[in-house]
């Protein structure tokens, strides 16, 4: 799958594995050259692409079909890993996964929101659009990880909670209401990633932390860039206009103090290296979690709180 | 800070002008159609003396029927949005919120007071939903924010009074994060045990619906209020079926478990006095 940006630099990949095809017949030292500026060629593209990607491009990326998603990176940062199930109260719910992995040698509680990556397991996942369920089995896990003092991390990457019938029966406002207040007052530290999508109360919903970390090519916002414009438009077609106007990438959030830090992607975004990626997140979550721990939980909720309490711009 | 009383109250609006008309003019129901005076719908709490429909009423109506007297310290009353991301849509934000204030003569979409209920003193507030439909921004948040405060260091009773369509879009990041903010406050008042009753009007969805709305130690809401999470025309557009009748209405929200009970708007303030009597 490659969308339209990529596909020049694409282009010119394939022709340079062609190129490389004939170096290794013909050994000609011409043909080495060029093989080499044609890399540095490309190399540049690259660059100049993904330095100067467009609000609308990031959102595309960030929901690209090979971006690896919450299961992806978990399996590859543990070297255990134990999958936990249900809320207790209704049934499982797939769109929302958690369990405790070993990381370094320590034992973390890893909740987040599961895409699919075929028809069925789309399906199976709902899109990664939680129910209420999905909201109580996250809080659940967090508070089994507080009781035996490990710490969590999320994985956020949701087009929103899900919208439907059963979904407003058994409660979604009250659900993600209720892991907002209570993720406040969690005795452990609690990291947040935003790994792909982060659509409105449906990612908040896991997304108090002590740390809100967002990958460079992911988006955080209120509303979508679809929904945004078929609301402040009335129709479908502004959507790259809604993502310019709600400013919405890492860099737009870190630059509010809407999120604590930016975790970098390999060039090209996270799919074309999903194992550098998972390695840098590794590294990050590994050294966050140093920082964290290393404070009073006391004084790490009241710094969680305080720093929510001062998002705002209003005057008086 | 000041005392303020209706009479020296100079902030009022087209519609307040019209529901306060002299005696004399008539109020249609928009339910069942059927006039009434004026004077008698307002002795009624604003509710059809026919069919019981509760009009869609804001904060100076609420802070009226509740306080004693009329009679109640506004919280916070300077505070108005400003436009962190340049938002411009059909029309600019900073001229949106302008023409707004202009149109309701209000500062933004929540009005906060402290005074006293049969004798008790409590912390209100109140979202008007003329305000770009009760949206929340960073000045409601701020403000409901202040308000759980405010209860916090009197140790008095908060009541907040939620009717809004969800976020200010034209905040975007800004206004995801009041629902974070405001829980985050009200988690210190749920661990200092100071009760908070939420009042649930119609219609009450979106963000607001999916924070302090729904934490309260009482959620309650007005008969036939709509009450939801998602729109009932994203729900439709996105399972591509009907919603059964009264879907999201305050019955069907109690009969799901999520609500203590539902309240008659002329009953609130003796309920809400009662309710907050036996906690002391
Ligand atoms: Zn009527």
């Amino acid at each position: 799958m490659l969308l339209d940006f990529e596909k020049p630099i694409a282009d010119l990949e394939a022709k340079l594995a062609e190129m490389k095809q004939q170096l290794d017949v013909e050994r000609n030292e011409d043909l080495r050259l060029a093989v080499r500026s044609f890399e540095d060629n490309i190399l540049k593209l690259k660059r100049e692409t993904f330095q100067n990607l467009t609000r609308w491009q990031r959102v595309q990326l960030s929901r690209h079909g090979d971006r690896p998603y919450t299961l992806d990176y978990i399996y590859s940062i543990t070297t255990q890993f134990i999958e936990l199930h249900g809320d207790r109260s209704v049934r499982d719910d797939q769109a929302m996964v958690g369990g405790l992995g070993t990381i370094d040698g320590q034992s973390v509680m890893f909740i987040g929101q599961q895409k699919g990556r075929n028809t069925k397991q789309r399906q199976q996942r709902n899109f990664g659009m939680a129910n209420p369920e999905g909201y109580r089995k996250a809080l659940r896990l967090m508070k089994m990880a507080e009781k035996f003092g490990k710490p969590v991390v999320t994985f956020i990457d949701t087009p929103g909670a899900f919208p439907g019938i059963e979904a407003e029966e058994r409660g979604q406002g009250e659900a993600i209401a209720r892991n907002l207040r209570e993720m406040f007052m969690l005795k452990v530290p609690v990291i947040c990633i935003i790994i792909g999508e982060g659509a409105s109360g449906g990612a908040l919903g896991i997304g108090i932390g002590d740390r809100v970390l967002m990958l460079e090519n992911t988006w955080y916002s209120v509303i979508s860039p679809e929904s945004c414009s078929s609301i402040l438009w009335r129709s479908w077609d502004y959507k790259e206009q809604a993502a310019e106007a709600l400013k919405l990438t890492a860099h737009d959030m870190l630059h509010f103090g809407l999120i604590d830090g930016i975790v970098e992607e390999p060039l090209g975004g996270a799919h074309t290296d999903p194992v550098a990626m998972s390695r840098i997140i590794k590294n990050t979550i590994i050294s966050q979690l140093t920082e964290l721990s290393a404070i009073d939980p006391l004084v790490r909720i009241d710094q969680r709180i305080e720093k929510f309490s001062s998002m705002g711009i209003f005057q008086e | 800070m000041s005392w303020f009383t209706r009479k020296e109250k100079n902030i009022h609006t087209p519609t307040e002008l019209k529901r306060e008309a002299p005696d004399g003019l008539w109020y249609k129901c928009p339910e069942c159609k059927k006039v009434m005076h004026t004077r008698e719908h307002k002795s009624h709490a604003h509710t059809c003396i026919h069919c019981n429909h509760h009009e869609k009423i804001g904060s100076e109506e609420y802070f009226e029927l509740l306080f004693d007297n009329n009679e109640f310290t506004e919280l916070d009353t300077t505070m108005t949005s400003q436009d962190p991301l340049g938002f411009s849509d059909t029309k600019s934000y900073p001229d949106r919120i302008a023409a707004t204030q202009k149109k309701t003569g209000l500062r933004d979409a929540v009005r906060t007071a402290h005074g006293k209920v049969n004798g008790m003193e409590i912390v209100a507030a109140c979202m008007d939903f003329s305000f770009i439909g009760g949206s929340m921004g960073s000045v409601v948040g701020e403000k409901i924010a202040r308000a759980v405060d405010h209860a916090l260091r009197n140790r008095i009773p908060l009541l907040v009074i939620s009717r809004s369509g969800g976020a200010r879009m034209m905040e975007a990041g800004f206004s995801l994060m009041q629902m974070a903010k405001t829980s985050a406050r009200l988690a210190l008042l749920d661990q200092a045990g100071i009760p908070f009753v939420s009042l649930l009007t119609d219609p009450t969805t979106g963000g607001v619906s999916a924070s302090y709305a729904m934490l309260g130690d009482f959620n309650i809401a007005e008969p036939g209020s709509m009450i939801g999470f998602a729109g009932p025309r994203v729900i439709r557009e996105t399972i591509g079926k009907d919603l059964p009748k009264d879907f999201q209405s305050a019955e069907f929200v109690l009969d799901h478990g999520f609500l203590d009970f539902i309240v008659d708007r002329k009953d609130l303030k003796n309920k809400l006095f009662t309710l907050f009597s036996m906690l002391q």
